[in-house]
């Protein structure tokens, strides 16, 4: 990577001053019911980032909806029938997804590409399944799951039920996740990733053992999908086998692809931006059935013409502006004779 | 577990094993020749069994008219599908999947807007049944199935090795390349290939459609089971499809009778899973494809 000049280090710090106030300022001008709906895009913004990490090794899974299952019944459990306090329950909640995630390695790793796919899509069925089986009802609560999830206690006498102060709670989980899913795509272990998934061969063959990395993408993508499970769980206080199906898994790749996965921004942008359309365009034109129909609308028509995804077009955009302040310049260096 | 149970464990095995093989050779079929997974198998199944739901419990046609139009109405869908799909993502295998996943939604939100979420209720077109010796029963209806999956799939076995097209479209699930330079049409192949895996599940879910209440949502189910049995008999082998279809028809349908059905599900998804992992071309497939 280069080294980047101090001018646009300014914008950087800058930029992100900016992010920040726009962050903490957007819930007081919102309504209640937005303010709701801010609070589960946070967590998407963190699913969906979660999932990108194991996208670059090139494997796309479709257990991902369940294994943030995992994370979100795990902690309800065990806040709710073993009285441990939330933020420990979270804790617990997303290290069992990451320990699903990784014994689940051992089978699904013996596949790549299209099998693997398949094959997280039925360990992940499996797993959901057991949630609804009625022989489990006792544990995981049947096909109605589980109910009074205790919410997050008061700290330093904030309200956690406020969505306003459970939307900064997450804000600062989520941001934190997302430094540290930034820092680890950016190390050694990222680039060997990358490496894995553009040439796993020759990987292997300078003593990369691809099994371990695709493993450690793979557990470290489910501890942070389950940990956005378990923020979803203490906020909703309801879990349910269906709230993690294969309707959920659809929208994760949805925003995945509209948003685009060659970038750390591209899935981010890919959730804000439909979240918004969804939220905001949709639901004024009043047309809560044809939802599913915009979506697929919106998943045809950027796979077939934006195939990289929305991130695609910010350089596009720049180097239009790029162009035409060079246009610009270069009339102004024309002499007026 | 008495006779006439096992006995009739049997005949709802046959039925099962029937409808889930129509599925899922029209399934392998588009995988083998499009090299595309289409998530939407299980909507077209939906659709075929939407248009008995409107024209003959809503319009009063025949009931085998209206098969009929499930048939050729689920294969134009497959038609357009190719054309407006996978013929533009033709080399995007990923493209293909996402993109069949988005028509899947289409295809679900029209259902629901033009019939409600509501399960419908479509009378049987026929009350004349098979008594066995035992006590067991075969509706007429369940038997229209089977006799349509061993009539259909066996009409398409021999279009398959004895004519021209079926000659290309095998060639072109071979080797495409190889195909195009020996002058076989890519997009006719396609086109056909997509027609006839589209039509088999749309005659799956019209003759269907008296005996499980058709809802907006029955794909899901139906497309597991689409998967189940095409990884375990192999990808791009039809004989392996027809076989597991068999096979996983029985045990889904003996575990659902004995036990519970959210068991058999699992069964069957732990099936795949252990074929996966032992021998991921599947029982019946071949090497696969460089």
């Amino acid at each position: 990577m280069p080294k980047s000049e101090p001018s646009s280090t300014i914008a950087w710090i800058l930029g992100f001053g900016l992010l920040a106030v726009v962050l903490i300022v957007l819930p007081h001008l919102l309504s209640f019911s937005q303010q709701e709906i801010l609070v589960f895009l946070v967590i998407n913004v963190l699913l969906v980032c979660s999932y990108r990490l194991l996208t670059l090794t090139g494997e796309w899974s479709l257990a991902h909806a369940v294994i943030m299952g995992v994370g979100a019944y795990t902690s309800a459990l065990v806040a709710k029938e073993l009285e441990v306090p939330v933020p420990v329950a979270m804790l617990l909640g997303a290290s069992m997804a990451g320990f699903l995630a990784f014994l689940l390695s051992f089978p699904l790793f013996r596949m790549k590409g299209f099998y693997f796919l398949i094959g997280s899509f039925a360990a992940g069925e499996v797993i959901r399944l057991m949630w609804k089986w009625s022989d489990l009802t006792f544990l995981f609560g049947g096909p109605k799951g589980i109910k009074r999830i205790p919410s997050m206690p008061d700290i330093f006498s904030i309200d956690f039920y406020e969505p306003v102060n459970y939307y900064y709670l997450c804000l600062v989980v989520v941001a934190v996740s997302l430094l540290i899913l930034y820092r680890v795509e950016r190390s050694r272990i990222g680039l060997t990733f990358h490496a894995i998934h553009w040439q796993d061969k020759l990987a292997e063959s300078v003593g990369v053992n691809t099994f371990r990395y695709r493993m450690l993408a793979f557990v470290i993508s489910a501890f942070f999908a389950g940990l956005a499970g378990a923020l979803y769980a203490h906020y909703v206080g309801a879990v349910a086998p269906n709230r993690f199906g294969v309707e959920e898994m659809v929208y994760i790749l949805i925003w995945a692809i509209v948003g685009g996965t060659a970038t750390f921004y591209g899935p981010i942008i890919g959730v804000v931006a439909l979240t918004i359309l969804n939220e905001v365009i949709l639901r004024s034109l009043d047309v809560d059935e044809m939802r599913p129909m915009f979506y697929g609308a919106i998943l045809i028509i950027s796979i077939l013409f934006l195939p990289n995804g929305l991130e695609s077009l910010l350089p596009k955009i720049k180097g239009w502006f790029a162009g035409r302040k060079e246009r610009r310049d270069a009339l102004a260096e024309q002499p007026a004779e | 577990m008495t006779v006439e149970l096992l006995l009739q464990t049997v005949v709802n095995a046959t039925y099962a094993a029937s409808y889930m093989a129509l599925i899922a050779v029209g399934f392998v079929l588009i995988f083998g020749v499009m090299g595309v997974v289409n998530f939407a198998h299980g909507e077209l199944y939906m659709a075929g069994a939407y248009v008995v739901v409107a024209l003959y419990a809503d319009q009063a046609l025949p009931f085998f008219v209206a098969v009929a139009a499930g048939l050729v109405f689920v294969g134009l869908l497959g038609l357009l599908m190719e054309f407006a799909l996978f013929r533009p993502l033709r080399d995007n295998p990923l493209g293909g999947l996402i993109a069949s996943i988005g028509f899947l939604l289409i295809l679900q939100t029209i259902a629901v807007l033009g019939f409600g979420v509501r399960m419908e209720n479509v009378p049987p077109s026929t009350q004349d049944k098979i008594v066995f010796l035992d006590g067991a029963v075969l509706t007429y209806q369940r038997l229209y199935v089977i006799l349509a999956a061993v009539g259909l799939l066996t009409a398409l076995w021999l279009f398959l090795r004895k004519s021209k097209f079926g000659w290309a479209l095998r060639a072109c699930a071979q080797d495409r390349e190889a195909a195009v330079l020996q002058g076989m049409s890519i997009n006719q192949t396609a086109r056909l290939a997509m027609f006839i895996g589209a039509a088999l599940a749309g005659v799956a879910g019209a003759l269907t459609a008296p005996l499980v209440s058709p809802t907006p949502f029955m794909g899901h189910s139906v497309i597991v089971t689409a998967f189940i049995i095409i990884i375990v008999g192999g990808l791009g082998s039809l004989e392996g499809a027809v076989l597991v279809a068999i096979l996983y028809a029985f045990v889904h349908t003996f575990v659902t009778t004995l036990y519970d059905g959210t068991l058999a599900n699992i069964v069957g998804l732990l099936l795949m899973l252990a074929v996966l992992i032992v021998k991921p071309t599947g029982l019946f497939g071949a090497k696969e494809r460089a």
